[in-house]
This record gives structure tokens, sequence and C-alpha cells, in this order.
């Protein structure tokens, strides 16, 4: 777990986010998951992806590309625009290279 | 209701023993479309495929995909299994079966089920190659995306 910018407090009720990595993602961030306890502003995929890129060179680096990122709430394919608000985990990876 | 098998698994498979099961003591299969996608080596160059996944959320998002072919053609039973891990020249990676009276019901699920697992699948592959050095993530395709708008 990569020392956080410290953002005070959670809001009230608000628990810490699981977010996972996958494939390069992954490899950048130099982890698979961790908790994160995210700022109140942070309220869709696309904010989440802004305050990432802001957390260290690793995340810096996985995230630079915002449009090369895809993902996923609490495991559905979701666009960038979509509220996180009541979800436990989110997800972030490439485009998907399966088949 | 047709059959409906869904796998992710590390483990090989038998296409022919996969495929059987949709048409064994059945009168009612008058088409069946199998398709296995295999690793190749390109041309020499690679020693092995690294087929990373999100469990729980491959399984669900091939299940969705499998439900919405059986909502679309009248199929007798599918069959859509998918590895993951260290896949070496020559192995299978992927097995789609579709299985209808009639042919072109088999055909169309068959390779819808093929385009949409290709880019809406959460698997991701890593090319190791046999000079050992580091692997490469092989990148999406525009052209698999824009396949997606044919159905």
């Amino acid at each position: 777990m990569p020392a956080l910018p410290d953002h005070g407090k959670p809001a009230q009720g608000r628990e810490d986010m699981l977010i996972r990595y996958f494939a390069w993602v992954r490899e950048r961030v130099g982890l698979d998951q961790e908790e994160i306890d995210l700022p109140p502003a942070a309220k869709t995929i696309a904010d989440v992806i802004a305050w990432l890129q802001t957390v260290d060179d690793a995340h810096g680096h996985a995230f630079a590309d915002a449009e090369a990122i895809r993902a996923a709430l609490d495991q559905v394919h979701v666009d960038i625009d979509t509220p996180i608000a009541g979800a436990r985990e989110i997800a972030f990876f490439p485009p998907m290279t399966g088949g | 209701m047709a059959a409906l098998v869904v796998r992710v698994q590390a483990e090989d498979f038998d296409p022919a023993s996969e495929a059987n099961r949709l048409t064994e003591g059945r009168r009612d299969v008058g088409a069946l479309v199998t398709f296995t996608g295999l690793c190749r080596d390109e041309s020499g160059r690679l020693a092995a495929l690294e087929l990373e996944h999100f469990p729980g959320m491959a399984e669900a998002q091939l299940t969705k995909i499998a439900q919405e072919a059986l909502e679309r053609w009248p199929l007798t039973g599918l069959t859509v299994i998918h590895r993951h891990g260290r896949i070496t020249p020559g192995d299978n990676i992927v097995f789609v079966a579709a299985a209808s009276s009639h042919r072109q019901a088999a055909f169309e699920a068959a390779d819808f089920l093929m385009d949409y697992l290709k880019s809406r699948a959460p698997f991701w592959k890593k090319e190791i190659p046999v000079d050992n050095t580091s692997g490469t993530w092989v990148e999406a395709r525009q052209s698999d995306e824009q396949r997606l708008a044919r159905w």
C-alpha cells in the first residue's frame, strides 16, 4: 500500500473503496488491489482516475493516459462518467483482449 | 430452455467431447457449430501467452453474453469455455459451441459470441517471447471493436 495523501476523515458513512488493477495497469501501479479512502469530491469513475493520477509516480504512470483505461464498478463494465456512490469495488484495466 | 455451459478454467479441455455433449442422445439438433481458438507461436517468436483474467467478473460476463445469444437465436445448447494462465503454442485457449435445429442460428450465435468475448470478456493476453525478454501486453484492435457493430 503506497503512502496516500491525507484527506482527513472519511465522509460520514463512507467506507474505504476496494480498488483493483489488472494487466498493465496492475504492473504500473505495482499492486493487485488496495483499499482507498477516496476524497468526497470523487463522485464518478473519471473523478477517481483524475485523483489516482496524483497519488504517486506509479499511479501517475498507470493512469497517465485516461482514455486507455476501462473500468468496472462492482464487477460490471461501466463508462467513466458513472457515479460511484454505493459501490464497494472499482476495477481498472486496459481494453480487454479475450478470445 | 437450451442447456448453457460456461466455464473459466486454467486446465485444458477436449473440444471433441465438449461438442459431443451438445448432440448426444438428442434428435432435435440439426446443426452444431464449434470454434476453438488456439495459441499460435507467431512464426516461432512466442514461447507462451499469459492470460490474466478477472475472477468472478469473467464468469459473469461470459454468462451475460451467452444468455444474450440464447435470447437472440433458437439454440438447443450453448457451451463457452475460456482458459486463463500460461498457455503454450498449440494449446487451446477458447471454445464456443452452438447447437440448433438449423445452421444459420448456430453459425451466427458462435460468431456473435466470439466477437463479444474478444472485447467484452475481462481477459488480457501477454505475449511471452522465446528470447526470455519481458512480455508485451497484446493491444486491443480497433477492428475487434468495430465487429461488434455488426450485431
